[in-house]
């Protein structure tokens, strides 16, 4: 009888414990969680209704279905900004993986000064994507900036009109974005390198394996996890794309370089489209998600986890 | 006979050695060389930036080009504060950078000790609402936030862009991968010692998590100073605006003077390089270990 009553008294005093756990749990998590709650669950969830009614905002909402999205379909702007997209992170995920890889590589040599020079490499990505596009816009100038009289002091007579041409205006941001974001990525490489463990390089010494080898069957496998996250993180900021854009060409000239985001943008904030830039938006999450999910499902095939 | 093998294996052992030695020193050389060589490539943009914002605008892009101007032109950096409401821009962004780091870092660090510390029904499931809108793109949820802002009459204020960027889902995951690294025997000990709760945060937990409490101010201080999106959608009029803007409105409004360009872009930099080169160990080994900011 006594030690029912003590068993029941420590489960009550227990209970009482989990409850004032809980009440602490949620005093610490409230200040955030109102905010978040509020601030970034709502509109989550808000943003895939809004994709289902027209909305201008002067006007009441109507309710119309899939009709946005049977726009999106026939919506040529739509289809010329996701090819840019596409064009846009097909050029920078190589360059700036092979870029990135290879500063970190030549960083590894265990150097004097490597904080310097990763500093150096680091720094583009610290400044803002506006100040970096004023500076690449003007470096880019057609008929002034210093890449067109360099081409042609060396005797090209028309080199390319860059951010004004509307073949060349899309590879001078590919270039500017791999140029600034490279760094970042060499520092995640570089940690990837670093944990890569020393024996394995003695031991394919000993064998008698030359650099080429061990980069080839050491570095490179051992190195698919860094990779692979590099990959992801890349994709997923390319498809996103949209200060260098919006700052150094503002999607021209024509629609040379309109990609989804500034899509979004202009039909929301501009064409007061609501409803309409919701839909855009709902397929930019939906792209995305599902590269990153493809990307994963081939990670089995391709990444090395020890 | 046994010597000689051992004296003429010991010799070639040692010219390989001076081989490996040299080939090295070869490949320290070449790395040194690639190394000076790219990373003057990737500095020349700012170089030649810093050299066009000392120049007449007439020498901007004068080729080949002047590195250090005859008559380096100083006023420049006068002048962009007389032309455009320069420091106003700079007082705004500054008031969001600093407010809007000092409350994610309270809330969610607040956030992630419940999160990593507490034991509570709910737990993971709320933890997996912040990890899952980490993944979803801003872009797709700045449409309802907008109207809703514009709902609360906050469109066009400073408040609007602290109340959104504030309560950072990163923040809490940041500091919640710090914190569970802590050993819970810490926590345990000083609740026997009869810390509360919150004690034990504040002097245990937060002084231990200087790292994470880095790494956190310097991705939110640089991601406010640069962000350029939000501010675009939500501050339309002039004595709202940040930096940024400021410079983009430099660039459309004032289109032929490049060089006063150049020198709002240098000072617009200054507060972020300062704070880079101070902690710049915490932001690397920050990127190294979480990689999650794009």
């Amino acid at each position: 009888m006594e030690a029912v009553k003590s068993i029941s008294h420590r489960s009550s005093k227990r209970n009482s414990l989990e409850r004032r756990n809980t009440l602490r749990a949620y005093a610490f998590l409230l200040p955030n969680f109102i905010g978040f709650l509020i601030f970034t669950l709502i509109p989550v969830v808000c943003a895939m209704l809004l994709s289902f009614v027209e909305w201008d905002s002067a006007n009441p909402m109507v309710f119309v279905g899939l009709k946005n999205y049977a726009r999106i379909l026939k919506d040529e702007t739509f289809m010329i900004s996701f090819w840019n997209t596409l064009y846009y992170t097909i050029g920078t995920v190589p360059l700036t993986m092979v870029c990135s890889l290879v500063i970190a590589l030549v960083l590894n040599n265990k150097l004097k000064g490597i904080k310097f020079f990763r500093a150096a490499f680091f720094f583009p990505y610290i400044v803002s994507m506006v100040a970096v596009a004023v500076v690449w816009n003007m470096i880019f100038h057609p008929t002034m900036g210093p890449v067109n009289s360099f081409l042609m002091a060396l005797g090209i007579e028309n080199p390319p009109g860059w951010t004004a041409s509307v073949e060349w205006a899309m590879p001078a941001i590919i270039f500017a974005s791999v140029w600034r974001q490279m760094g970042y990525f060499m520092v995640m490489y570089l940690a990837g390198l670093q944990g890569i463990p020393r024996e394995l390089y003695e031991a394919a010494v000993v064998d008698g394996a030359n650099s080429w080898q061990k980069f080839k069957n050491i570095t490179l496998p051992m190195l698919t996890p860094t990779s692979f996250f590099v990959s992801v993180m890349c994709v997923i900021n390319g498809f996103k794309i949209f200060d260098m854009v919006a700052v150094m060409t503002e999607g021209g000239p024509g629609r040379a370089t309109n990609v989804l985001v500034l899509h979004i943008y202009n039909q929301a904030f501009l064409q007061m489209k609501f409803g309409y830039a919701a839909a855009v938006s709902m397929v930019l999450l939906v792209l995305v998600l599902s590269i990153t999910v493809i990307q994963f499902k081939g990670e089995q095939k391709w990444v090395n986890y020890m | 006979m046994n010597s000689t093998i051992i004296s003429q294996k010991k010799e070639n052992q040692t010219s390989f050695f001076i081989k490996e030695k040299s080939k090295q020193y070869a490949l320290k050389a070449a790395s040194y060389f690639v190394l000076i060589l790219t990373s003057l490539a990737v500095l020349v943009p700012f170089l030649w930036m810093l050299s066009a914002s000392i120049k007449l605008d007439n020498d901007v892009f004068e080729f080949p080009v002047r590195w250090i101007p005859e008559n380096p032109r100083w006023e420049n950096y006068k002048e962009i504060w007389e032309i455009l409401p320069f420091s106003i821009f700079y007082k705004n962004t500054a008031i969001l950078a600093v407010t809007i780091t000092v409350l994610s870092l309270i809330t969610s660090s607040l956030a992630a000790y419940a999160f990593s510390k507490i034991k509570f029904p709910g737990r993971n499931a709320i933890f997996i609402c912040y990890i899952g809108t980490i993944a979803v793109p801003f872009q797709v949820y700045m449409i309802p936030q907008f109207i809703m802002m514009r709902k609360l009459n906050l469109t066009d204020t400073l408040l609007s862009l602290i109340l959104l960027q504030s309560f950072s889902a990163f923040g809490v995951f940041l500091f919640r991968q710090f914190f569970i690294s802590i050993p819970e025997e810490l926590s345990e000990s000083a609740r026997m010692d009869g810390l509360s709760e919150f004690g034990i945060y504040l002097r245990i937990i937060l002084p231990l998590a200087k790292p994470a409490i880095a790494t956190l101010t310097i991705f939110q201080f640089v991601f406010v100073w640069n962000n350029f999106l939000e501010p675009l959608v939500y501050l339309t009029s002039t004595d709202k605006k940040t930096l940024q803007l400021g410079i983009r409105m430099f660039m459309t409004q004032y289109t032929a003077d490049y060089a006063l360009i150049m020198a709002a872009t240098v000072v617009s930099l200054i507060p972020v390089v300062i704070l880079f080169f101070s902690m710049q160990r915490f932001f690397i080994e920050g990127i190294a270990t979480t990689g999650i900011k794009g």
